[in-house]
């Protein structure tokens, strides 16, 4: 098959898809173990400086940022990143977290272009930013989670997007149609914010599934934080609920409002003047300073974090969910 | 029609809510063509069906979502899936129209929303593709909406993020995208502008209230193809306006 066209971005998560079969058959234990710790011990154990790593959904929905914020906590550097992300990924980027990112969209949605991004790229703090679509990066996890070193697509054909990837574009040997070829992604760890799961790790969904489905399939470690564990029996009873099956699972925190001041489809709302606290101090090197030392450094954990939120803000936020009815 | 008192970006809203098609599938990106999907489904186009790229399908809008994964985009919908339902849905050929927005347009409808300036060194760095370049390179036809300044109106985008008809007639086809799609209506702040067939360049349709030809051809830095007839647009009516400033974006967000 010839090569008509490459992509000069880097390929910053080399992979091999054999070295992946085999990290699952030896490190994945198939046995139902109890792998519930604190946010400390999972970033602790399972995210290294230097690793390549993902968030699920993003920034304000269903995201880790109890996780996300643990990580800033202890200070892990030199993160390689994939990039779908509003307030976790800007936080790292203030931080000064991110050498490498695979970049989809990083972006504070209705409120613009997020400063804390435009500072780390502009001043060369994030080394390589290699540009992917939406689908395109969440084709790529697909690949991985099928096991396969690539998928044809037709995304980002004919465009500065290509160039600026590390896709390549074939003639398909079926039909002669141009297609992209996109690597898999095989993430070093995944954090990913569910509403319930067990003990093992177990995952229920509600709402959008996002790209949980790959990226939880598509990692080597898998750190779930959860709204609620909930037993066994529950999973058991409802088992074409169960999206992430526990084998994929490494750690499971439990973290009540673990997606604050974002949204948890039908559990809480987005607090709006939340979110715009962080807007309003990120426009300055300063303030984003601030606020990582207000939220992040001055409290020990996640429950020190909702108490310095306090009750009512919870409240409140539990009022504005979304409702089925 | 009365006269009423409205921003540029009502108007500019306004006049994309029409172009909705009643019944077409309808990727809808953040901001302003949230607003103008809901005023369209409160007007002309009540079956519209919303597809937002993170997996709701068919949402009833009754609330300004204000981000494309949010409960509100999939709030009494037909479907709460993930990203890979929704793009390849497009990819199959199943969504009739995307909207989008961008901070460069160029004479072929190319957007970019990556970076201004040199990539490697950019002199701003934008959020980048998201969905956009997939929406620009999936759907059969593709709206974009955006300020009208001869910044953003560019000869060449500095960054080619999602593909209009790229260099121009027949380019599309030469790079492998989906036959038949392509960028159709430019909404912006002073005109509402399709393509030329034969040349795939923008052409003016119709200028905006108050508005000149001349007026959009110097807000715009490159050659606009200016038919013999240009229409002017209808201003917004009382009731458009109304229903975006009482029910759609009560919280101005964007208004």
């Amino acid at each position: 098959m010839d090569i008509l066209e490459s992509g000069n971005g880097e390929l910053i998560q080399p992979f091999d898809m054999d070295d992946f079969r085999e990290w699952n058959r030896t490190k994945k234990s198939r046995k139902l173990v109890d792998k519930l710790m604190s946010e400390s011990e999972a970033i602790n154990r399972f995210v290294q400086d230097g690793c390549y790593i993902g968030t699920e959904l993003y920034g304000t929905v269903r995201a880790p940022m109890s996780l996300t914020r643990e990580v800033i906590r202890q200070g892990k550097k030199d993160l390689r990143v994939c990039g779908q992300g509003v307030l976790e990924l800007d936080l790292w980027l203030a931080a000064g977290l991110v050498k490498k990112l695979d970049i989809t969209y990083i972006g504070l949605e209705v409120y613009g272009i997020p400063p804390s991004l435009r500072r780390a790229v502009e001043n060369g703090q994030v080394e390589t930013c290699v540009e992917w679509s939406n689908a395109s990066i969440t084709w790529r996890m697909k690949a991985a989670a099928m096991g396969i070193p690539f998928l044809p697509t037709r995304s980002m054909l004919g465009t500065d997007m290509l160039k600026y990837s590390s896709a390549k574009v074939v003639e398909d040997p079926f039909t002669g149609i141009k297609v992209a070829l996109l690597p898999a992604l095989i993430l070093d760890v995944a954090l990913i914010h569910v509403q319930r799961a067990d003990k093992f790790g177990n995952c229920q969904l509600e709402g959008i599934s996002g790209f949980a489905l790959e990226m939880s399939r598509a990692c080597k470690r898998l750190i779930i934080s959860a709204e609620e564990i909930i037993p066994t029996e529950e999973i058991r009873k409802y088992p074409e609920q169960t999206a992430i099956p526990y084998f994929l699972v490494d750690a499971v925190v439990h973290a009540p409002f673990g997606s604050y001041p974002g949204e948890m489809a039908y559990l809480y709302g987005r607090d709006e003047e939340g979110i715009k606290e962080w807007v309003d101090m990120s426009s300055t090197k300063e303030g984003a300073k601030a606020y990582l030392d207000k939220y992040i450094h001055a409290v020990p954990d996640h429950a020190g974090y909702l108490n310095l939120i306090g009750e009512d803000r919870l409240k409140q936020a539990v009022k504005n969910r979304e409702r089925r009815d | 029609m009365t006269e009423e008192n409205y921003s540029k970006t009502e108007l500019m809203i306004c006049v994309a809510a029409r172009l909705f098609e009643d019944g077409a599938t309808c990727f809808i990106g953040t901001g302003v063509p949230m607003l103008a999907a809901m005023l369209a489904v409160k007007t002309t186009a009540p079956n519209l069906i919303p597809v937002f790229e993170f997996g709701g399908t068919g949402a009833i809008l009754e609330e300004l979502p204000r981000a494309v994964g949010e409960a509100r985009t999939f709030h009494k919908g037909i479907s709460a899936l993930g990203i890979c339902d929704t793009m390849e849905t497009a990819q199959r050929g199943f969504i009739d129209y995307g909207f989008l927005g961008g901070a460069q347009i160029d004479p072929f409808g190319n957007l970019n929303s990556v970076v201004i300036g040199d990539h490697d060194h950019p002199k701003v760095r934008l959020p980048g593709s998201g969905g956009g370049n997939d929406v620009g390179s999936f759907c059969w036809k593709t709206i974009s909406i955006m300020q009208h300044d001869s910044r953003r109106f560019v000869p060449k985008v500095d960054f080619l993020t999602t593909p209009g008809f790229l260099k121009g007639p027949g380019s599309r086809e030469e790079a492998g995208l989906p036959p038949g799609t392509g960028p159709t209506f430019v909404v912006s702040t002073l005109a509402l502008m399709d393509f030329e067939p034969g040349t795939c360049r923008m052409r003016l349709k119709s200028v905006h209230p108050e508005v000149s030809i001349e007026d959009v051809i110097s807000n715009t830095g490159f050659e606009l193809v200016i038919p013999d007839l240009v229409d002017n647009t209808d201003p917004p009516n009382s009731e458009e306006l109304r229903i975006l400033r009482e029910e759609i974006d009560p919280l101005k967000f964007y208004i």
